[in-house]
């Protein structure tokens, strides 16, 4: 990952975070005509198509979709874990990848949080948590440490520092897994269904939670899920896709200002919004259930 | 059910978890209000006095000419042993230290080459690609079917039997790593790669920890591998060692020591197995926390 270290300016958005009004300047991603075909000369499976997504410097963009339509794939292709077969990523500008590159590099200036969960069980949370600064050699390792448990502590993790993420909840794990991107200072993040498993009252202290970590970062973030009120909630743009291949079937506006909290849920804007972004995935589940494949998740 | 009503009114009061001592003695008070240990007792009882009856007491055909529980332990723990070994001899507490020595070294050996040829060709494709299929080529061939070149290839007795022990033990460690590494979820490996490690990073911090229950599980089993070949080759061309023993006593027909060598081994296989499940639950406290969580 040679370019993490250019990447990775040490001015962080974190220094903004006072004013709410604060401005990101950084993390917009361009998705031009993506498509990606799984095994080009077996069975071809188009798991994306021609797909097509602007995202602007600090904007939550929620994406939406039947289960098995190409999200973890869009996903992946930003991070740099899967190749594109056609079209071109950008990061700020940069092509991440494209067709001469079709593989992106990995790096912490994207970081993802994964759909089950990927901390790793054998080190404790604030290992995890300094993991980053540590092999980037961005910090020294009692600084990264010191970090970490700062910021663990920033989020109610303080006495779970020490504990292994088998030793943990859920919620705390999940929580603790955004940190450990977040200590990197990302200009993105990459979020996979984060609160699938989780149940409902967990969740929205999981939605506060990160809506208050939005307002001091203003980090980028990339977040895909199937629930409709946690899109609206937490989301600046809900863009819904169609079922597999995937491409963007409609973009639903969030207008509603932040800070938002937990209140928002019965406003009748917010059910508006909600129902509108329902009749469109509406559409298009009943078409994947009716292609009546098997997700791989 | 009961346990559990148990498990939660013992939550309410704020105490943090007992560990260490304090952890097994309160596993110890535990476990002796369960059927457990009584049923150990009884099993062991069982089959202690049905050997008995066979061998001593009805003195059952086929099985009169076998030395029964009581003479072996009288002998046992004799100083001034009817057949010559005994608890008090320095011929017997050799045979084990002998055996010991050689499993030490054999057991050391195949881990110190096993454990990182496991993980390298679990870790790199490439090497995977050079050296399975030597891996799956020797590794079926019985142990015993070594034992001829085992004797051109080295001279005296020792290191023909090390070479044995320690074949039997590697093909087992570096197969289980090699699954370790395999079995290690591929998202710890993105996650790694999007915190920006390099790949030696990855190799310590992913592969070797995310490989480990994998190795000890290994280890258990290549730990009892070596001593089964460990006491082929000694029963074969041994000098000295348990196995030698059992084989010479059966020459010399003194049967009684050759029972003692069997249950011997039994005990100190089961001690060895024992010491490697105890150093892996030590390395892995990220495990042993989370199974305890889930009252495992
Ligand atoms: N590695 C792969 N090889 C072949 N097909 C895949 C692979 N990964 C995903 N797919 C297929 O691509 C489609 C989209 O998958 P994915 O992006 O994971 O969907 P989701 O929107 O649920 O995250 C699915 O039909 C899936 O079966
Ligand atoms: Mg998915």
């Amino acid at each position: 990952m040679p370019e993490s270290a250019t990447e990775t300016p040490g001015a962080g958005i974190t220094a903004q975070a006072p004013a709410p009004a604060a401005k990101a300047t950084r993390g917009a991603i361009s998705i031009r005509n993506v498509t990606k075909i799984y095994d080009p000369e077996g069975v071809n499976v188009m798991a994306v198509d021609d797909c097509s997504l602007e995202i602007a410097a600090g904007e939550v963009c929620m994406i939406v979709g039947p289960s098995g339509c190409g999200k973890t794939t869009l996903l992946n292709a930003i991070a740099g874990f899967h190749s594109i077969t056609f079209g071109e990523i950008y990061l700020d500008g940069q092509l991440l990848c494209g067709p001469e590159k079709p593989l992106a590099d990995q790096g912490a200036d994207r970081v993802v949080v994964f759909q089950n969960g990927a901390l790793f069980p054998w080190k404790t949370l604030l290992q995890n948590v300094a993991y980053g600064p540590i092999v980037q050699e961005t910090m020294g390792k009692a600084e990264a440490l010191e970090k970490a448990a700062d910021m663990l502590a920033e989020a109610g993790l303080a006495d779970m520092a020490k504990k292994f993420p088998g030793e943990v909840s859920s919620g705390m794990a999940r929580r603790a897994e955004i940190v450990r991107a977040l200590i990197n200072d990302p200009k993105v993040l990459l979020l996979d269904e984060p609160y699938r498993a989780m149940d409902a009252l967990t969740k929205s202290i999981m939605h506060e939670a990160l809506l208050e970590m939005y307002d001091r970062t203003k980090v980028t973030m990339f977040f895909i899920t199937h629930d409709l009120e946690e899109a609206i909630f937490l989301g600046d743009r809900v863009v819904v896709l169609t079922t597999r291949p995937a491409k963007t079937k409609k973009i639903v506006d969030v207008k509603i200002p932040r800070p938002r909290d937990y209140r928002l849920l019965g406003s009748e804007e917010f059910r508006l919004l909600v129902s509108e972004a329902k009749g469109a995935v509406h559409e298009e589940a009943i078409k994947a259930f009716e292609a009546g494949e098997r997700e791989l998740a | 059910m009961s346990e559990r009503v148990a498990d939660t009114s013992g939550m309410d009061t704020v105490q943090p978890p007992p560990t260490g001592l304090r952890l097994a003695w309160y596993r110890a008070r535990r476990s002796v209000k369960t059927p457990t240990p009584y049923l150990m007792v009884f099993g062991v009882a069982l089959w202690l006095v049905t050997y008995s009856l066979l061998t001593e007491i009805l003195k059952v055909p086929r099985f009169e000419k076998i030395p029964g529980p009581i003479e072996v332990i009288t002998e046992w723990l004799s100083p001034d042993p009817a057949w010559g070994m005994s608890l008090f001899t320095e011929a017997y507490l050799i045979n084990i230290y002998v055996s010991c020595r050689r499993i030490l070294i054999a057991f050391g050996i195949a881990t110190g080459i096993g454990v990182p040829l496991g993980l390298f060709m679990g870790w790199s494709k490439r090497f995977r690609d050079y050296s399975f299929p030597i891996l799956e080529t020797l590794r079926p061939i019985p142990i015993l079917a070594w034992v001829p070149l085992a004797i051109i290839m080295f001279s005296g007795f020792e290191t023909p039997i090390l070479f044995l022990a320690t074949l039997a033990s590697l093909f087992v460690t570096t197969l289980n790593t090699l699954l370790g590494v395999d079995s290690i979820d591929e998202s710890y490996f993105r996650a790694a790669g999007c915190l920006g490690s390099k790949p030696r990073h990855v190799f310590w911090h992913v592969v070797l920890p995310g490989a480990m229950p994998f190795i000890f599980t290994g280890l258990q089993i290549s730990v009892g591998v070596a001593w089964f070949s460990l006491v082929a080759a000694e029963m074969i061309s041994g000098d000295y060692g348990l196995g030698y023993m059992i084989m010479d006593s059966y020459m010399i027909n003194t049967y009684v020591s050759m029972v003692m060598a069997m249950i011997t081994l039994g005990f100190v296989g089961w001690a060895t197995s024992a010491m490697v499940r105890a150093v892996g639950n030590r390395m892995m406290q990220w495990r042993i926390r989370a199974l305890a969580l889930e009252g495992r």
